[in-house]
């Protein structure tokens, strides 16, 4: 592997390796004093003008817990959240099978439309899609929340089931007709254990995207159906009202939520897989 | 449609052979879905477009482009998304031509997909903590280079008033103050909702560079390098123009993320002012206004100038390169 294109020979190529991680370095470090500055903050009981806290306490927790009614909040945000698991999952994956199986006329048009609310920003059709959800009377509810996080989450599942389904051999569904299964059976014993690992991914990829998906839940939620995000929004879009600190718990509890599912995600994807959507797996091998 | 007798072929096959049978029939709820809640949703807003409140046709969008507050927002907006997007996948190349060779790249990937886990809103409250006045970053650069920093002292020494470059070659000082006199000013304006679309865009593009030169075979440098290729026309002759349709799409995905930035321009920007940003007119148009017509407007407006730059982008590539538009699967 290393053997004809070798790194680090010359000088010029020690310059741009020491840049490369340079710029690397600074970034994580960046990030991770980032992350590390809103977790010390909700730890510490007064921080101003110190590099750290004068004490720490926990109490901050129990104040947003209050505050913010988190388990309102944690409530909500997974009602929305599996919901739209669930959904994206009994719609997206029998439809990526037959998209993966069959050529049928208009498929190409099936396509582009998956593609589309992938490319075009939540925010461009979450608008026009926030007007209809409200004129239907559908805005500002649970259920509401719930349509408006499928269209880009349907499309994902789709995106990346395709190529797992296609690497599939078909021959061996037509064995297990030829061997006298019925359509439950060939479902139940052979489909849905070969299925399996591809949908988990699918759909724990959709859950830490919807846990995050800002845009569409704070143009569909009515105050009683914010998710964990679109609160901590408000609260930080309102800072000043309450203690910074408070706000920082909140954070560190909705990061808590997203890093608990990443880190199960993870155990099943490649990370690259969180940006492009499945095209990922065929390359991957190489 | 009927199925006469005379052609022998049941209705169900002759579906069949067109790809349409039971199985086909498993797409029709997906299509529904998307139908009724992305493409109806869209049409409506285009069609509520047209229907101002003032009654005319065009009334919106004659509103928009008349109206200094709402048509600046598109320069705005270009002025941030065009130059995070240039900066993202100019360092993201180089860093993603290194990483490749790397044997275990997956440490890396992960904390870089952080940033994009964790959400634009998360980044914003901690850059709000870290790069505010009293935040971690402005103390350490305070105490690198500040009035009383540790390197200002040397600085002096070499640069300052009567130092050593003055004395010798009789040039004047090239440092009359300290670097930095005091914290910068990193939040509540532009730098701050550039160095978040930096933090959350740069993971981003990054990751989808490093997939497409995943892609492209080792193979082919391999022979590169065989025949005597040095490593800068290896880049020059075979990467690149591997490379450059993913480079393509990678641009247009990144330019389509940052135009639309909305809670860190509104959080860590200067929301009336040069971070006003188109998102945020549609924004206020809609739920502060309640003038979903103008709003629908505004994001028509937003697609049209992002597709205008998707197209320019993927034209402007074709000019450059005439090969297979896989983008080095192969």
């Amino acid at each position: 592997m290393r053997d004809v294109i070798s790194p680090v020979r010359t000088l010029t190529d020690r310059i741009w390796v020491t840049f490369v991680w340079v710029v690397t370095g600074f970034f994580i470090v960046n990030l991770f004093a980032m992350i590390g500055t809103v977790i010390v903050s909700s730890l510490g009981t007064r921080w101003l003008g110190t590099w750290l806290p004068a004490g720490w306490t926990g109490n901050w927790y129990l104040s947003a817990w209050d505050e913010f009614q988190l388990g309102d909040l944690l409530t909500v945000t997974f009602e929305v959240v599996f919901a739209v698991v669930a959904l994206s999952g009994l719609i997206g994956i029998p439809a990526a099978y037959a998209l993966a199986r069959r050529d049928f006329p208009g498929k190409r048009v099936v396509m582009l439309l998956l593609l589309l609310p992938l490319i075009i920003p939540p925010i461009t059709y979450g608008i026009p899609l926030a007007t209809v959800l409200y004129v239907t009377g559908l805005g500002g509810t649970l259920n509401g929340v719930i349509l408006a996080n499928l269209v880009p989450a349907l499309p994902f599942v789709v995106l990346v089931m395709i190529p797992f389904i296609e690497q599939i051999d078909p021959r061996v569904e037509d064995a297990a007709r030829v061997f006298g299964a019925n359509t439950f059976r060939l479902f139940w014993h052979v489909l849905l254990p070969l299925l399996l690992p591809g949908a988990l991914a699918a759909l724990l990829l959709v859950l830490v995207r919807t846990i995050a998906m800002f845009e569409l839940t704070f143009l569909t939620a009515g105050p009683g159906d914010q998710t964990l995000v679109v609160a901590l929004y408000y609260a930080v879009f309102a800072a000043g009202v309450r203690a910074v600190q408070s706000i920082d718990a909140m954070a560190v509890v909705y990061m808590l939520t997203t890093l608990v599912w990443l880190i199960v995600a993870l155990r099943f994807v490649n990370p690259t897989q969180m940006v492009t959507r499945g095209k990922q797996q065929q390359t991957d091998n190489g | 449609m009927s199925d006469t007798p005379s052609e022998h072929v049941p209705l169900r096959l002759r579906l069949a052979a067109k790809g349409i049978d039971g199985v086909t029939l498993l797409v029709l709820p997906l299509v529904v879905a998307l139908i009724l809640l992305f493409v109806y949703p869209f049409l409506y807003g285009l069609w509520l477009s047209f229907r101002p409140k003032d009654g005319s046709l065009l009334g919106n969008y004659a509103k928009f482009f008349s109206d200094p507050f709402l048509y600046e927002t598109v320069g705005k907006t270009l002025w941030l998304a065009i130059p995070v997007t240039v900066i993202n996948l100019v360092v993201a190349i180089p860093v993603a031509l290194r990483v490749r060779l790397m044997r275990r790249q997956r440490v890396l990937t992960t904390i870089l997909v952080l940033p994009i886990t964790l959400g634009t809103v998360l980044v914003a409250e901690g850059m709000l903590n870290y790069f505010g006045p009293q935040g971690w970053f402005n103390r350490v650069l305070l105490t690198a280079l500040g009035p009383q920093g540790w390197f200002n002292g040397p600085l002096m020494d070499v640069f300052g008033p009567h130092g050593w470059f003055d004395q010798t070659l009789m040039m004047g000082p090239l440092m009359t103050a300290p670097l930095i006199s005091g914290p910068l000013k990193l939040v509540h304006n532009y730098t701050g909702v550039l160095l978040s679309l930096v933090i959350t865009g740069f993971p981003f593009t990054f990751l989808l560079v490093l997939s497409y030169l995943t892609g492209i075979d080792p193979a082919l440098e391999k022979a590169a390098a065989t025949l005597g290729a040095g490593p800068g026309s290896r880049f020059r002759h075979i990467i690149m123009p591997l490379l450059l349709p993913g480079l393509a799409v990678t641009f247009c995905l990144g330019f389509v993320q940052a135009y639309s930035v909305f809670p860190s321009a509104v959080l860590l920007g200067a929301p009336s002012g040069p971070t006003r940003v188109i998102s945020i007119a549609a924004y206020e148009a809609a739920f502060e206004q309640y003038d979903y017509s103008l709003a629908s407007a505004i994001a028509m407006i937003m697609g049209v100038t992002l597709l205008l730059v998707v197209i320019a982008v993927l034209g402007a590539r074709t000019l450059v390169y005439r090969g297979p538009a896989g983008g080095g699967k192969g």
